[in-house]
């Protein structure tokens, strides 16, 4: 049922006005990459929302898998350390 | 609503009650679900067909809109207009992909559409006959769909509730856009009022419909809110609906088609006339007013526009190969 010539799908990244990083925003199906950016400009940035766009085919990413969610995070847990906050300065040392 | 009626699947036997349970109270504890984590096969099989319905939903709607385009009354309502067309069909997008994290294609969703197995909303058989309609479409459709929508954003699936974040933010332009046709023709002359007047008699009852039918017959309710695939109930958000939107009647000055519409102090909100539900039901069966054209109007551009995905996709792949020939 499923055509194999079904186009490929897409993963779009838009970098906002602002300098912030590209952000993935959501997928799409396009023939190749020329027109997935074509195409991601009028799904996605209707309204001005990026200035940059990337195209990602979908197959490309490698992603963490959710099962291991524990032994990957689970050791950041206990590390409070890490966060400024940890630290009580007393308020004579002025800012810091 | 844009999902109205979407039949669901409870858990299996085979699904493990350990997983199960777990699974269970990730969505009490507010989690998100994404794709690749554990799901029963009843929560994956629920919202692929309530996804796609209303990505369904988002598509054929351009249809009633898109009627008007060519004639709007002028250059800067036509303009309007179209972007609010283009907008459904990013909906649309949004939905389709966010269903195909679930392991189903847009192809395969779309050959459900035009074969009958699945369905899109009722409010979209029915016909816009003048500009009027445009006006009543945005206030009391979009509206509807607002009203659904929002709550949406909260849902347990991680796509879907990205996509309706991502809708939302656009919906309420559509909604200002109609009551804003309705505005100018109810401070037209009186023939203007009068087409205003006519487009909400036509539009009232379907808008209703649009939540699904009474909660004592919405068979389909308990699980799906227990999964937080639908967070209220069909009759909790159609009450919120017409509360909202007699003030809205009466300051254009149009009368709402229900004599028995009354304010319930004691409930806080309106008594009102259910829609016909014998006409629901013949609708969502595909016998409303322009059901047939809906889907033939579908299964021609699906058909007629085969020749150029294929061109696209075959172009595609000759320029890879010629690319990879020249390295
Ligand atoms: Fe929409
Ligand atoms: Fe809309
Ligand atoms: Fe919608």
């Amino acid at each position: 049922m499923t055509d194999k010539r079904e186009w490929p799908l897409w993963e779009i990244f838009i970098r906002g006005q602002h300098g912030a990083s590209h952000r993935h925003v959501g997928s799409l199906h396009a023939p190749d990459a020329e027109m997935a950016i074509l195409n991601a400009r009028d799904v996605y940035t209707r309204r001005k929302e990026g200035v940059s766009i990337w195209a990602v085919p979908a197959n490309a990413i490698a992603a963490s898998s959710p099962s291991k969610k524990g032994p990957m995070y689970d050791p950041a847990e206990d590390k409070a350390y890490r966060h400024p906050t940890f630290f009580d300065i007393p308020k004579d040392v002025g800012p810091m | 609503m844009y999902a109205q009626m979407v039949k669901s699947e409870g858990p299996k036997d085979q699904d493990d009650p350990t997983k199960l349970a777990e699974f269970q109270a990730r969505i009490d504890a507010g989690e998100k679900i994404e794709p690749k984590d554990w799901m029963p096969e009843g929560y994956r099989k629920t919202l692929i067909r309530q996804i796609g319905q209303h990505a369904h939903s988002e598509i054929v709607g351009q249809l009633p809109e898109g009627n008007w385009i060519t004639r709007a009354p002028t250059l800067e309502r036509k303009a309007i207009l179209l972007a609010k067309v283009q907008d459904e069909a990013g909906h649309g997008l949004y939905l389709y992909c966010a269903a195909e994290t679930l392991g189903v294609s847009r192809d395969e969703m779309t050959e459900m559409l035009l074969d009958g197995r699945m369905k899109y909303s009722s409010i979209f058989a029915y016909p816009t006959l003048t500009w009027a309609d445009m006006g009543a479409v945005g206030w009391l459709v979009d509206g509807a769909a607002i009203m659904n929508q929002v709550p949406l954003q909260r849902t347990s699936f991680g796509p879907y509730s990205r996509a309706m974040i991502r809708v939302c933010k656009e919906e309420s332009f559509h909604q200002r856009q109609g009551f804003d046709i309705m505005m100018k023709m109810c401070a037209g002359s009186p023939a203007q009022k009068q087409m205003a007047q006519d487009a909400l008699n036509r539009f009232w009852y379907p808008a209703l419909m649009m939540f699904g039918p009474s909660d004592k017959d919405s068979v389909h309710s308990s699980q799906s809110m227990a999964w937080k695939i639908k967070m209220n109930t069909n009759d909790e958000l159609r009450q919120k609906f017409v509360d909202q939107t007699v003030p809205q009647a009466e300051y254009l000055g149009l009368t709402v088609p229900d004599d028995t519409l009354a304010w319930n102090e004691e409930k806080g909100g309106y008594d009102f006339a259910e829609p016909d539900w014998d006409e629901f039901f013949e609708v969502l069966k595909g016998n409303g007013p322009c059901s047939v054209d809906r889907i033939a109007t579908r299964k021609k551009a699906w058909d007629d526009g085969a020749w150029v995905r294929d061109g696209l996709m075959a172009h595609a792949e000759k320029a890879r190969a010629a690319k990879v020939a020249a390295e």
